[in-house]
């Protein structure tokens, strides 16, 4: 049971805090640690909360990428004009996130750090090429948002010696753009059945780079280079959409679950979802393809 | 146990408490606001919502040492001087909004957070603002409608 809560005002204290409290943890938002260490999933002799270190609250950009701090809440992110504009498949996954009082408190750091395979920010951060930048006694290091699952709900991130500090998402320049798709059973405080995000840069009317990131398929949020790899090279036309989204079905393999729905449902689902999410992200109109209802 | 100081609908109470006690037990057992509910306790339901600095909170999840230095609103604090209720109080009961009455705290902190943002908020609006707060009785219908009723006499006051 935790002895002490702490709150550094910079990144150095925080690391000289994990050093000096033997079984200390960071934490965040709280929103899921709360609930984990309260079943005994997690524990922690003290607690040092993040959440008044003004560099890891910080949103900023220059021309070639934008940054946005670990501590930074969902609601934030969904409400920053900045990333409206320039990554609208992170607002709009940042915006699904829970509920307005979860997303009031729950930080994108510690959507990532938390490790469910399709926490919405994480699949957005993927599409997008996210690197999180990680701090720690040793240093500093950059690991790919997508490489840094050890399993479902455990990350490679260690809460109890580093402290994830940001993320760096490169800008793609003109013609970058990017979207979100998330089907579910209501819109809010409803796990996704499934969420799907791209990112796409037209040039001169072919798509010349994309990312395509899809969940919950396997345990992490899965980028899929089948579907990015079809899009390549080609002119944002409805037969290249049908062939990226038939490419990411193939490349999915959901499970039967209880609370998510059927495999076999799952997996045609992909295909509709990753079609609308595509032709957002290109600025084609929406097609009538059933009921539309429950994305967001 | 800690020692701390927090601040509840104005007014500052000196506390000890363990490290990572919720910010609604404090509020509810150490402190006595009992208006606060807990539903679920697990995030789901918006009963026990408060306002920490103005934005609206899951209570259960919240650890009461991160509301350090902040202004915690509860539902006791909504009412006026002379217990004049608040036009969301008002509105809720003269809307039929209220049945067996769990939700209705957390209801009203949720569109209290949602009226100080945005004082004119469209159906759907006030539908998004209320999104974490479930109600198994009334419907919604009459929980909406309560807070356009309480939009038009906060925004008539003025």
């Amino acid at each position: 049971m935790p002895q002490e809560y702490l709150l550094p005002a910079s990144i150095e204290e925080c690391l000289h805090m994990l050093a000096v409290y033997p079984g200390g943890r960071i934490i965040a938002g709280g929103t899921d640690l709360m609930l984990d260490l309260r079943e005994g999933r997690k524990e922690a002799k003290a607690l040092i909360d993040i959440t008044r270190i003004g560099e890891l609250k910080r949103i900023s950009a220059d021309k070639d990428r934008i940054s946005i701090g670990a501590a930074v809440t969902h609601a934030e992110v969904a409400a920053s004009e900045l990333i409206r504009q320039r990554l609208p498949a992170l607002a709009a996954a940042a915006g699904a996130v829970g509920s307005p009082q979860v997303r009031n408190v729950g930080t994108l750091g510690g959507n990532i750090v938390n490790a469910q395979p399709a926490a919405d920010t994480a699949v957005a951060l993927v599409a997008l090429g996210a690197r999180a930048v990680i701090v720690s006694a040793a240093g500093e290091r950059q690991v790919a948002v997508e490489d840094l699952y050890a399993g479902v709900g455990r990350s490679q991130v260690d809460a109890s010696k580093e402290i994830l500090t940001k993320f760096i998402i490169d800008l793609w320049g003109a013609g970058d753009a990017s979207a979100f798709a998330r089907l579910a059973r209501r819109r809010t405080l409803s796990l996704p059945v499934l969420n799907v995000a791209v990112r796409v840069k037209l040039k001169e009317g072919r798509c010349t780079r994309a990312r395509v990131c899809l969940a919950p398929v396997v345990p992490r949020p899965l980028p899929c280079q089948e579907a990015a790899s079809v899009l390549i090279g080609q002119p944002p036309t409805e037969e290249v959409i049908a062939r990226a989204a038939a490419a990411a079905k193939q490349a999915a393999h959901p499970r039967d679950s209880l609370l998510r729905g059927p495999a076999n449902y799952r997996k045609d689902m992909v295909e509709v979802l990753l079609k609308r999410a595509l032709r957002e992200a290109f600025g084609l109109p929406a097609e009538e393809d059933g009921h539309q209802g429950q994305t967001v | 146990m800690v020692k701390f100081e927090l601040k509840v609908n104005g007014q500052e109470y000196q506390l000890e408490i363990p490290a990572d006690v919720s910010l609604l037990e404090v509020l509810r057992e150490y402190l006595g606001f009992t208006g606060t509910k807990e539903g679920c306790g697990q995030g789901e339901c918006g009963a026990c919502t408060v306002l920490v600095d103005g934005q609206a909170v899951n209570a259960c999840l919240y650890p009461a040492l991160k509301a350090a230095g902040a202004e915690v609103l509860t539902i006791e604090g909504l009412a006026g001087p002379g217990g004049k209720l608040h036009p969301l109080q008002e509105a809720f009961i003269s809307a039929g909004a209220v049945q067996c009455g769990y939700c209705t705290p957390g209801m009203i902190m949720s569109a209290k957070a949602l009226l100080d943002r945005n004082p004119t908020p469209t159906r759907e609006e006030i539908k998004l603002g209320l999104a974490g707060n479930l109600c198994r009785c009334t419907g919604y219908n009459k929980i909406i409608t309560a807070v356009e009723k309480a939009a038009a006499a906060i925004n008539k006051e003025k």
